[in-house]
């Protein structure tokens, strides 16, 4: 379910088991701007991450991060951040800088983290924009963007890709390419769509338990598969045990497939 | 003498849609006006110039179609000849088959002396037809995120029309909701403006909700609401530059939303007032009406003219539409991004007795191919409301899901991508004497319209 350096460094950090006043599981997610950066149904994610715990008794607490609230370095153990529109961006940028410097070292630590879109693009070292601005990211992922201009195409339709655990399946719009470092992996290689730039094959990046990619509509309430990992992630960082029982998903593999062959 | 392109490029459309009508091909309305403006790019100029009473445009995400039908039938109340482009032909290829299929023989339009067009344009299309229609009005209903695949962020929408206004003549009539700031900062600057918009706050929330795309100023700062009515639109004033709602000259006050499918509300245009009972249901259709009373405003009908068209108001196409079906009501609410969805929602809600629904979510290109604004519309406040629900269309699935994740437990939960299957089964399981409630995306709506109409026995749309 994940790879052995983030269970160790997991361990290290955490030691004993510290769980509610009712023994239930305790996670802890900080939603990154929910109010700017939430142009594609970036909710979906955050309820499908609620339901999911809900339903196996782990108590999630999500908490909004708006722009001025400072990113407590260990206050959580999971961290999101959907997608924007580019004057929001801008705000987001400069946010990220002034008050949630601490989102990297988290990342370091092994805490879970999505971006996506938007999100994506700017937990990366630096998105260049439309009008050629560069605006620095939070240096979550050793990955740049650049945006090719107003006359590049953008890059938008039904995207699939398959990662470790399976499909992934979400739809992309972006304008900007995303170019991986060495210090970031893929996260998943394109089946049908763009991805990162059009051209390399891939999609996503992910870093220790940081993941980042293009897919929303939103990613996670049609691809279970991705959203337990983010859970087991968590759940193994803070408990050492990733251990999660197996919920219906007849619905949400229905959807699945069904976006797996949207024209 | 006309210009001869434009005599061919007429008898062309019209030899077009009579073609695709023979050949039951629908309407024939795109074909048409695309082979019209092929042959004469300057076929709409050469033929809105012709208009005896001009023209009026109709723009924004939400209520286009419903604001010009109620436009139309003002000025056909106040004795005006309209030419509108119905049936959702509102790129500039609708346009130019309206105009073309108006005109005679001899390339002329038909009577044009008392002759007022009435053109509903997409949110896009509308940047191109300002500079050939020369409208003498255009009316900005609201702007919200809408088919992000096709049109693009809505940032870039406002910048767009923006663009598109600094190109227009100074002359042209803005009628613009004061409640969307996005859509009321337009007026900055511009002489003549007709602003309206709902007073009293008994509708309104205190903050705006999920579905708000408009939270900043131009310079930046966080918008402030007195009220919020729905997403964005309500009383918003910037507590840094000091940018607020204009004052609205058209207004309603005292609304009341009844069972959801009519509304009363108090009109003020100005000093004058009236009360009026509108025959169609929902918050959403209350701002039609103030921007069909702020166009005629506009356009100098009189106000009675009007007061009488919103009186008579019938759902426009797929618009709150109701068929009789097997001894049960078959009501039609067009849903078709988060905003929308949202109003339709809460319509649906003031009348408890609606217990039955079919959403039906397709994913074609004119409904956007990206059906992620479904998670953006707050399903939630209709959680538990209802006993029978079913998904259908394209992407009857992810429809499904996302009911599941805002936590519908309704003892029938049935998921069908066969539309023409999914509609029967609603009506059958729908219980005799009460009432289906049918929200399709707008390609789902054509074919659920299609099967009802052959069922209840309406027209085809394009003889409507």
């Amino acid at each position: 379910m994940t790879n052995g350096e983030t269970g160790k460094r997991a361990n290290e950090q955490t030691g004993k088991r510290a769980e509610g006043p009712s023994n239930k599981p305790r996670l802890r997610l900080g939603h990154l701007y929910p109010d700017l950066m939430n142009i594609y149904g970036d909710r979906g994610n955050i309820l499908t991450l609620q339901r999911r715990c809900r339903l196996r008794g782990i108590d999630l607490e999500v908490v909004a991060l708006e722009v001025g609230d400072a990113l407590a370095p260990e206050g959580f153990d999971m961290l999101f951040m959907g997608g924007a529109q580019d004057n929001e961006q801008r705000l987001v940028a400069e946010d990220l800088q002034a008050t949630k410097g601490a989102l990297a070292d988290a990342v370091q630590d092994g805490v879970v983290f999505l971006g996506v879109c938007g999100g994506y693009q700017l937990s990366g070292r630096f998105y260049r924009g439309l009008d050629g601005t560069e605006l620095r990211g939070a240096g979550v992922f050793d990955l740049f963007t650049l945006h090719p201009g107003p006359k590049a195409k953008r890059l938008i339709g039904n995207l699939s890709a398959r990662w470790e655990g399976g499909t992934l399946a979400g739809f992309e719009n972006h304008g900007g390419r995303t170019y991986l470092g060495p210090g970031a992996e893929p996260l998943a290689k394109v089946l049908r769509g763009h991805g990162n730039d059009g051209e390399s094959g891939f999609e996503g990046a992910r870093y220790k338990n940081a993941f980042g990619c293009y897919l929303h509509g939103p990613l996670l309430p049609k691809n279970p598969a991705f959203a337990d990992h983010l859970i087991g992630l968590a759940l193994l960082r803070k408990y050492g045990d990733a251990t999660l029982a197996p919920l219906d998903d007849a619905l949400e593999l229905m959807s699945h497939a069904e976006a797996l062959k949207a024209p | 003498m006309p210009d001869p392109r434009t005599l061919a490029s007429v008898w062309a459309a019209k030899g077009t849609a009579y073609a695709s009508r023979a050949l039951r091909r629908g309407g024939g309305t795109a074909a048409s006006g695309l082979v019209g403006l092929w042959l004469q790019p300057g076929l709409i100029a050469d033929l809105a110039a012709q208009l005896g009473e001009g023209c009026v445009v109709i723009t924004g995400t939400n209520g286009k179609t419903t604001t010009s039908l109620l436009v139309s039938n003002a000025a056909r109340e106040a004795g005006l000849d309209v030419l509108a482009n119905g049936s959702g032909s509102n790129l500039m290829r609708g346009v130019a088959s309206t105009l073309a299929l108006a005109a005679g023989s001899d390339g002329k339009l038909i009577g044009p002396q008392r002759r007022i067009g009435v053109f509903e344009m997409d949110e896009a299309a509308m940047t191109l037809a300002l500079p050939e229609l020369r409208p003498r009005a255009v009316v900005f209903t609201n702007l919200f995120r809408d088919q992000l695949d096709r049109y693009g962020e809505v940032d870039a929408v406002a910048s767009r029309w923006r663009d598109a206004l600094a190109r227009a003549p100074k002359g042209l009539h803005l009628v613009l909701n004061a409640d969307d700031p996005s859509v009321a900062l337009l007026g900055e600057g511009w002489e003549h403006v007709t602003y309206f918009g709902v007073e009293g706050k008994a509708l309104g929330h205190d903050a705006p909700d999920h579905a708000s795309d408009a939270l900043t100023c131009i310079c930046g700062a966080r918008f402030e609401y007195a009220v919020a009515f729905y997403g964005h639109v309500g009383h918003w004033r910037c507590p840094a530059c000091k940018r607020k709602r204009p004052k609205p000259h058209v207004t309603a006050r005292r609304v009341s939303l009844r069972d959801g499918r009519s509304a009363s509300f108090e009109l003020g245009v100005g000093e004058e007032k009236a009360t009026i009972q509108l025959g169609l249901g929902g918050l959403y259709n209350v701002y039609n009406a103030l921007a069909a009373v702020a166009a005629t405003t506009a356009l100098d009908l009189p106000l009675a003219a009007t007061e009488r068209a919103l009186g008579s108001a019938t759902a426009a196409f797929g618009r709150q539409e109701a068929f009789e079906v097997d001894g049960r009501r078959v009501e039609l609410f067009l849903g078709k991004n988060p905003a929308g969805l949202n109003q339709v929602l809460s319509t649906l809600l003031l009348d408890p007795s609606r217990k039955t629904a079919l959403f039906v979510l397709n994913d074609g290109i004119a409904d956007g191919r990206d059906v992620s604004w479904i998670w953006d519309a707050d399903f939630e406040v209709a959680a538990g409301k209802l006993d029978r629900v079913f998904t259908s269309g394209t992407r009857a699935a992810e429809m499904a899901l996302r009911l599941k994740y805002a936590e519908w437990t309704e003892r029938t939960m049935e998921v069908d991508p066969d539309i023409e299957r999914a509609l029967n089964r609603a009506i059958a399981l729908t219980p005799e004497g009460t009432c289906l409630t049918i929200v399709p995306t707008y390609t789902a709506m054509l074919t659920v319209r299609e099967l009802l109409a052959k069922r209840a026995g309406k027209q085809e749309f394009w003889r409507l």
